[in-house]
């Protein structure tokens, strides 16, 4: 029977907890790596096993574990116990740095004034859908790295910060970070990122040129609403066989886009807010997503204090609420960028964390949601596993 | 055989318990330790000072015999007790909430 691996990030460890395909009873593990922020944990496609996690601190920097039996046990890549004790020499333990390629140049800073580029974290990591050693990572400030072997070391895409409009990309609220990276299944050398809050951009040569795809967006709250960037793109998401039709939640407005982001149109529809930050799509239907509305940008929390999924069967602009499970009054949690994924079972399982640390599951597609977990710290992300 | 104290993130890292033994084979100095110390525990490369700059992180003190020397040279010679092991080195996450 097939089993289901939930990787969650928090404030203060990682967890992993796990069920069998019927997804009721689950056994959680943890935490790991106690008391750091884990921003995000993911596994490779070509080999489960093979899992990266973000960890971060304010005092101590950015640390990358890597496991390679499932989340049993973790090592920072090239400084494990055995590396130590080789004859050749200590290993370099670079795993951890995040060197911006040449002068790293400025952005613009919240007074409008520029300000230098300064690595703070990974927000996210991706790992290829090719090769388990290979693995992006998506950074504050802004940049994509990327590992060829297995997050020993890492290289700056640089391309993408050298843009023309980098000077005009300015942090959001939680700091100026790369949080999205889609790999095209189908044309190998095509990315998709997302930053906040510069916009959505896109490479089709792997990496070496991008192009700003934020036609379309419209964002009240930047100088020119129309402008190629500046606006806070909180997620993006797509469907593995439909690779260029791109589903967006922005700051405000849900987003959708059929021409892998050439130009966008709201789908924000009937929501109740449109306001939110995750997004996905369901693992078997390409038209159907999944968003979480927010009551707005100074109010974290759902509206009218009731947490409810809304899903869309027409790939958005007419939404359903999903609250069957979910608290139905006083909840006054949020749902994180990162913070919410899909299994590829039958039916599929949608699963997303809070900040109040609950986990909710529905193995329904949404119709009936149940808590795995209740009291973890504030979830940052969570990402699923589909094991055979 | 000096002694080195990490704050406790610090120790789980590098998976040891307790404070850190090591020998230093040059002049004594904040850097010759940390040096010392990145060589054993490589995975701790990047979270005292910086990989390029070698700068120490803004968050991360290091304190001997009761004093901060967060602030002094990396380079300037340290008390003899710390080169005999008899005070340790103490390496310590500012207090800043959290």
């Amino acid at each position: 029977m097939s089993k289901v691996r939930v990787l969650v990030g928090t404030r203060k460890g990682a967890f992993i907890l796990t069920a069998d395909g019927a997804r009721k009873r689950w056994k959680v593990s943890g935490p790991h790596f106690a008391g750091w922020e884990i921003y995000h944990v993911k596994g490779s496609p070509v080999d489960p096993n093979r899992i990266y996690a973000s960890q971060t601190s304010g005092w101590f920097g950015q640390i990358i574990q890597r496991s390679d039996d499932g989340g049993k046990t973790w090592n920072t890549p090239g400084s494990n116990p055995e590396e130590l004790k080789s004859v050749e020499g200590n290993p370099k333990g670079e795993s951890n740095k995040f060197v911006y390629d040449g002068v790293p140049g400025t952005h613009q800073w919240y007074d409008g004034t520029q300000h230098p580029w300064e690595f703070k974290r990974v927000w996210h990591l991706e790992p290829s859908l090719h090769d388990p050693e290979h693995v992006y990572a998506g950074v504050e400030d802004a940049a994509l790295f990327e590992s060829r072997d297995g997050g020993e070391s890492w290289k700056e895409l640089s391309g993408l910060r050298k843009h023309d409009t980098g000077p005009k990309w300015q942090p959001g609220a939680g700091g100026m970070c790369l949080h999205t990276i889609l790999l095209d299944p189908q044309e190998r050398q095509r990315i998709f990122v997302a930053i906040s809050a510069a916009g959505s951009l896109r490479t089709d040569d792997g990496g070496t040129t991008w192009k700003p795809i934020n036609h379309g967006l419209h964002s009240q709250y930047i100088p020119d609403p129309n402008a190629e960037v500046g606006h806070c793109v909180h997620r993006v998401a797509m469907h593995a066989s439909r690779p260029n039709t791109l589903f967006m939640q922005k700051h405000w407005d849900v987003m959708r886009s059929d021409d892998s982001g050439d130009s966008w149109r709201e789908v924000s529809g009937n929501l109740p807010s449109d306001f939110g930050f995750p997004i996905d799509v369901h693992a078997h239907e390409p038209d159907t997503i999944y968003v979480v509305p927010i009551k707005s940008d100074s109010e974290h929390y759902p509206p009218s204090s009731r947490l409810r999924v809304y899903r869309s069967r027409a790939g958005g602009n007419e939404w359903e609420a999903l609250t069957k499970g979910l608290p139905q009054r006083n909840c006054y949690v949020n749902v994180l960028r990162d913070a919410m994924s899909v299994d590829s079972l039958e039916p599929c399982g949608i699963y997303f964390g809070t900040t109040g640390g609950q986990v909710y599951a529905s193995p329904d597609a949404g119709d009936n949601w149940k808590p795995i977990v209740r009291d973890l710290p504030a979830v940052l992300s969570v990402e699923v596993q589909t094991l055979p | 055989m000096i002694r080195v104290v990490l704050p406790p993130h610090l120790r789980t890292l590098a998976r040891v318990d307790g404070d850190v033994e090591l020998d230093v084979n040059a002049t004594v100095t904040q850097r010759s330790i940390l040096d010392e110390l990145e060589a054993r525990y490589p995975m701790l490369r990047g979270t005292m000072r910086d990989h390029v700059t070698q700068l120490r992180r803004p968050l991360v003190r290091f304190f001997v015999c009761g004093e901060d020397l967060s602030h002094e040279s990396p380079d300037a010679p340290l008390p003899e007790t710390i080169a005999k092991g008899s005070e340790p080195f103490v390496i310590i996450g500012a207090i800043a909430g959290g």
